[in-house]
């Protein structure tokens, strides 16, 4: 065998065996994203019914919360990003810190300073290779979140909005949060929300007009109980949109390398047959030019 | 769904655990026990962590232990929501 097939047939198995492992991969997301989308719908009746209380006691009663009020003179803002922990997703995690220095630059731009919050290894390797402050950071849940991750990460969040932005450097007087939001199998788009200080989502089940609640044991305190856990609903939310998004954005990106894989095999195929075509074609010149040299040295001779 | 009987759900936030309908719930808010029948009126209530039992329509008591969890009750839809619900 020649050695220009030799290569050939080497860079072939080579293609073919990179195309077994993206093609797995791509499987693996697809069925992952089934379970994700699941989870976001699971998780929905609490986040919608979260909502309507929320939104109920704060256009209801007159209390004036510190988290539902704007701090009239904000000095700090928290960001928190959610990305992915590992690679090999297209650009999933690049858009959404993207997104992030957007919102940054607007926020510097009204004369804050930006603490930044990140969740994923991806986004936390983006800011540590560019030597950027990490306020806190969380990863390796990134594909798979459960409420007490997000429990964590706003119980943090929370703090640092509680804490005086005047005088702790943690403290922040504004909340923002960076997810992917997942619209369909492929359509994802990161998205940037303020979550603090409160803005009221509307869910899509609320009609009509809101019926007067009583609260008990008032309304200040209803307000306190529910904040926080309106907030760790609205992060888990978040996170379960953003793992969904990623198994999709993984998927895309698998399945267009193992089709540029199959592209690359056909390429290789033609190559190596024109080589081996090549190589009978000289070895049959070679032969009938021997032949005919051996013929006529022979004729000479006699 | 049925005039005469109250719509239950009992959700966190990672899943409905029960849903239903029911003659009568009671559960323990920050002031005090709490019972709910029909058209009571709208509330919304801070739970303290322990048992909620629901009545359900066909005689059986369900109970859950909830934790961080409050209630809320309007046009005989009473939501139950807690961090964890354990049956």
């Amino acid at each position: 065998m020649g050695a220009q097939l030799r290569i050939y047939r080497r860079r072939m198995r080579s293609v073919k065996a990179t195309k077994k492992i993206t093609k797995a991969m791509e499987l693996i997301s697809a069925s992952r994203i089934v379970k994700a989308q699941q989870k976001v719908a699971a998780s929905s009746p609490y986040a919608n019914e979260l909502t309507r209380a929320v939104s109920a006691v704060a256009s209801l009663s007159s209390t004036n919360h510190p988290l539902t009020t704007a701090s009239l003179n904000p000095k700090r803002a928290a960001v928190l990003i959610i990305t992915a922990d590992r690679g090999m997703a297209g650009a999933y995690s690049n858009a959404a810190i993207k997104e992030g220095d957007q919102l940054v630059a607007l926020l510097q731009s009204r004369g804050l300073e930006v603490n930044s919050y990140l969740v994923g290894r991806k986004g936390i390797n983006f800011y540590k290779f560019r030597n950027r402050k990490i306020t806190a950071s969380w990863s390796g849940f990134s594909d798979n979140p459960t409420y007490a991750h997000a429990k964590e990460v706003s119980d943090s969040l929370i703090a640092a909005f509680i804490a005086d932005a005047q005088v702790d450097l943690n403290g922040v007087d504004e909340l923002h949060i960076i997810y992917t939001e997942f619209k369909s199998m492929i359509t994802q788009t990161p998205e940037a929300k303020r979550m603090l200080p409160l803005e009221v989502v509307e869910s899509a089940t609320t009609t009509g007009i809101m019926p007067m609640y009583e609260f008990e044991p008032n309304a200040g305190e209803v307000l306190n109980a529910l904040l926080p856990r309106y907030i760790q609903a609205r992060v888990f939310n978040a996170m379960l949109q953003s793992a969904a998004s990623e198994h999709a954005a993984r998927r895309r990106a698998m399945k267009s390398a193992t089709d540029n894989a199959d592209d690359l095999i056909k390429s290789l195929t033609r190559l190596a047959n024109a080589a081996r075509q090549a190589e009978i074609t000289q070895e049959i010149s070679e032969i009938v030019g021997g032949a005919d040299a051996l013929a006529s040295a022979s004729a000479g001779s006699e | 769904m049925s005039d005469t009987l109250l719509k239950v759900e009992v959700v966190t936030p990672e899943k409905r655990v029960w849903s239903g309908e029911a003659t009568m719930v009671s559960a323990r808010t920050l002031d005090g026990d709490l019972g709910i029948l029909l058209n009571h009126t709208p509330l919304l209530g801070v739970l303290t962590d322990g048992t909620v039992s629901i009545k359900a329509s066909d005689g059986s008591v369900n109970d859950f232990v909830i934790n961080g969890g409050f209630i809320s009750v309007s046009n005989n839809r009473v939501s139950i929501l807690g961090e964890s619900a354990i049956n």
